[in-house]
């Protein structure tokens, strides 16, 4: 299974696919994860590959490969259209961060949900970071899109809940289960 | 016990169980996270930033001459830096294991070129290992301390980015207890005078033929078999990469690759149809492969440049092309200076005095994007200063506005010597030390600077204006970059004194405790403003301009820059 993680910095990616990795192992499966650090620090795109199966060998996943997109940014979603099939199952956290062109009013921020159906018809478009928000903590927009991944995933909810009180900040456990299982209801909507 | 590591977690590791007393590094993507692992997780290990690599590899050798192990980290250009060392080490005499960590960085993700380190291993006669996995990485890093002790040589161990920074599972071994340090004088090995350095070549010679012996027979370099249609030779990550391409292909993977296993090479070309070697940047190993008289594929259709993955791999060896879809052009994401930076104002107040501005590395390398466009240099640490001074000295007196930015920690690095030339050949050009108090690209990294050292030890604070001072530059100034009008008169008046002269930009960096206290962001009067964007050039990310009018959006900190610079005096805090 290949997990792709994509947003901007600053949005808890990286820390959501350690989550998600320790998850895996823990549930038995040999992981391997890849991203770049460095100067996408610095408000640039990030993007964290995770992958888990018997046994893994590359840390990337192979182009076409991509069975789940999480994308915490809806620009960033359209960046890795090579990762995608007909099959990836994309979610979209609804939240914009205009890029420095856009920003100067160079150009539009493009419409990437039409870019991603010519692709796949596998889009959810869920209001994670609204949801972070209302909840008291837009920084928990992670734990929140990390329950709704978890719903396309075989590990049980227990699992998911104990390993992010394991990883996560213990004052913010109560909180940050909240956030994961009403991430998990998104999938209803 | 199982864990989940990035690769510098496991080389950490792989040193704290190898009973590593002492580590020294200069900070450098990818390798950086290695000594911060080993303060935080393993702090009976003495570890320390030395102000540069060469530095961190010479403290390294002394404290192995005890008998203790040491290990030396740095990036892959960090090894040009202590190359000088490296060169006459191997003909000393080894008594605790000396390990140096090369983290190279195909692909150029933050870095000035994409080397292939590999080379040095072999420039150097001395043992290269090369892990591709976080398991290996701290398998490796362990056995490199066997190896450097029983065989009497440094070890190099040499991973890249897509090691360093990915993360796979680790099965913890036990720790080793660490050495005691004797104190034993050897001075016909330690002496590198011509007549010591004359007899111990030779024992390069014997010792680069015994680790060929050993890199025939090691585990790290193993056959494993399967098709016989195609059989690849492969190290480090690219081994992985050949591995998901072509499962059903034998390998040869090196863990080893130099001394070169050559009988190892001979007996796996022997047992299949097409030999491919599969390796990222240079061809490293299929050079030697290709010496042995071994027909083989290799960079004839793989590329030189920049990181491999399966897809490329796959494209080579099959001869079709990489399965790429159509990527729809999209807005990047450039890296830029933080709302705040204190870079901006002082590379502003440069390129406003229209001189130009030879740079160095940096986060203010980022000033070279537009609006800014305020770097026209970019070489390697500390030669911003040097460049300077060199046109200064071909323009002559009274020639053109030159001017060097250099950061604080890249100016302990490799910037005084520089500065102390300036000032000696008396050089005309402006040297802005934009001093921000940390190591900020790689991650606020203290520095003989700041007075703190990694384990959080108070300890002496560099005088940095005495220091300049001692070095022979009279001309002085320290201001801060946040008084913009100030800050370019004094840049102006600067460019036009005769000699050399040095500009302290303090302001510690915005992302530190210490920092630019931030505020709440300002705002743009839309009445006032004019649209004129003088404010836009400051290319904060802070600043928006749509429907002809500045905005400013949340990620401002108020540092007031653009709210001093506006000429309809439009921005502010509480419009």
């Amino acid at each position: 299974m290949n997990v792709l993680m994509t947003g901007v910095g600053g949005q808890g990616i990286i820390l959501a696919s350690d989550v998600l990795s320790e998850i895996m192992m823990r549930y038995g499966c040999d992981v391997k994860k890849s991203e770049i650090h460095g100067m996408a620090q610095r408000g640039g795109s990030v993007m964290s590959h995770v992958r888990f199966a018997p046994q893994v060998s590359s840390p990337l996943i192979p182009y076409g490969a991509c069975d789940i997109l999480l994308s915490f940014e809806e620009l960033e979603t359209a960046r890795y259209m090579s990762y995608l099939n007909e099959n990836t199952r994309v979610i979209v956290n609804r939240f914009r961060l205009a890029p420095p062109t856009v920003m100067s009013g160079k150009e539009p921020y493009p419409d990437i949900t039409s870019i991603l159906r010519e692709k796949t018809a596998n889009v959810h478009l869920v209001d994670g970071s609204a949801l972070a928000a209302e909840l008291g903590n837009p920084r928990g927009v992670n734990v929140v899109l990390l329950g709704m991944l978890s719903t396309f995933l075989d590990p049980p909810e227990s699992l998911w809940i104990e390993t992010i009180g394991d990883m996560l900040p213990a004052r913010i456990r109560e909180a940050n289960i909240e956030a994961f299982k009403r991430g998990a209801r998104l999938r209803m909507q | 016990m199982k864990k989940i590591l990035s690769g510098n977690e496991a080389v950490a590791r792989g040193a704290w169980e190898a009973g590593v007393s002492f580590a020294s590094a200069y900070p450098g993507t990818p390798s950086t996270e290695i000594l911060e692992t080993i303060v935080k997780e393993y702090p009976d290990i003495h570890a320390e930033w030395t102000p540069n690599e060469k530095v961190a590899l010479e403290v390294a050798v002394g404290a192995s001459y005890t008998g203790a192990r040491a290990l030396a980290i740095m990036k892959h250009v960090g090894v040009n830096v202590a190359a000088d060392p490296l060169m006459t080490l191997p003909y000393t005499l080894v008594r605790g294991g000396i390990v140096l960590i090369s983290a190279d960085d195909p692909e150029l993700f933050s870095s000035q070129n994409e080397q292939d380190n590999r080379h040095y291993a072999r420039f150097a006669k001395i043992a290269l290992l090369e892990p591709s996995s976080s398991q290996e990485a701290k398998d490796f890093t362990r056995e490199a301390f066997r190896i450097s002790e029983e065989y009497g040589t440094p070890v190099m161990v040499r991973t890249t980015t897509r090691i360093s920074h990915s993360m796979g599972i680790v099965e913890l071994g036990d720790v080793q207890p660490q050495k005691a340090p004797t104190l034993e004088r050897h001075p016909a090995e330690w002496v590198m005078l011509p007549a010591n350095a004359r007899r111990r070549h030779p024992v390069i010679e014997e010792r680069v033929v015994a680790l060929r012996k050993l890199a025939e027979a090691t585990p790290m370099n193993r056959m494993v078999m399967s098709g016989t249609d195609l059989g690849i030779i492969s190290s480090g990550v690219a081994y992985q990469y050949a591995k998901e391409a072509f499962p059903e292909a034998s390998f040869l993977k090196l863990g080893m690759p130099y001394p070169f296993p050559g009988e190892l090479v001979r007996a796996f070309a022997s047992k299949v149809k097409e030999l491919w070697v599969v390796e990222e940047l240079d061809p490293f190993m299929e050079e030697m492969v290709r010496a042995l008289g071994i027909p083989c594929h290799g960079k004839d259709r793989m590329p030189l440049c920049g990181e491999l993955n399966p897809d490329i791999i796959r494209a080579a060896v099959s001869g079709e092309t990489a399965l790429k879809t159509a990527q729809p052009a999209l807005p990047g994401r450039p890296p830029s200076m933080c709302p705040g930076c204190p870079h901006r104002s002082m590379l502003y107040a440069l390129r406003r005095n229209k001189c130009f501005i030879a740079g160095d590395i940096g986060c203010y390398t980022l000033g070279f994007l537009p609006p800014l466009d305020a770097i026209d240099t970019c070489l390697c640490m500390g030669a911003g200063i040097n460049h300077a001074h060199g046109m200064s000295k071909v323009f002559g007196p009274g020639g053109q506005k030159l001017a060097a930015v250099i950061g604080d920690s890249t100016f302990y690095h490799s910037g005084i010597t520089g500065l102390l030339n300036l000032a000696y050949n008396n050089g005309a050009a402006v040297i802005v030390i934009l001093d921000n108090r940390t190591t900020a690209m790689t991650g606020a990294q203290n520095h003989p600077g700041t007075g703190v050292t990694i384990e959080g030890d108070r300890t002496t604070d560099i005088d940095l204006e005495g220091l300049v001072r001692s070095l022979g530059i009279q001309w002085v100034r320290t201001v801060n970059p946040y008084e913009v009008k100030n800050t370019r008169a004094v840049v102006k008046e600067a460019l036009e004194t005769k000699g050399p002269a040095v500009i302290i930009s303090k302001a510690p960096c915005v992302l530190l405790k210490t920092g630019f206290l931030p505020g709440k962001p300002l705002k743009v009067d839309q009445e006032t403003c004019t649209g004129c964007k003088v404010c836009i050039g400051l290319g904060c990310p802070a600043l928006e301009f749509r429907d002809e009018k500045a905005h400013i959006n949340e990620v401002c900190v108020g540092c007031n820059v653009c709210a001093e610079l506006c000429p309809a005096g439009a921005i502010g805090g509480d419009v």
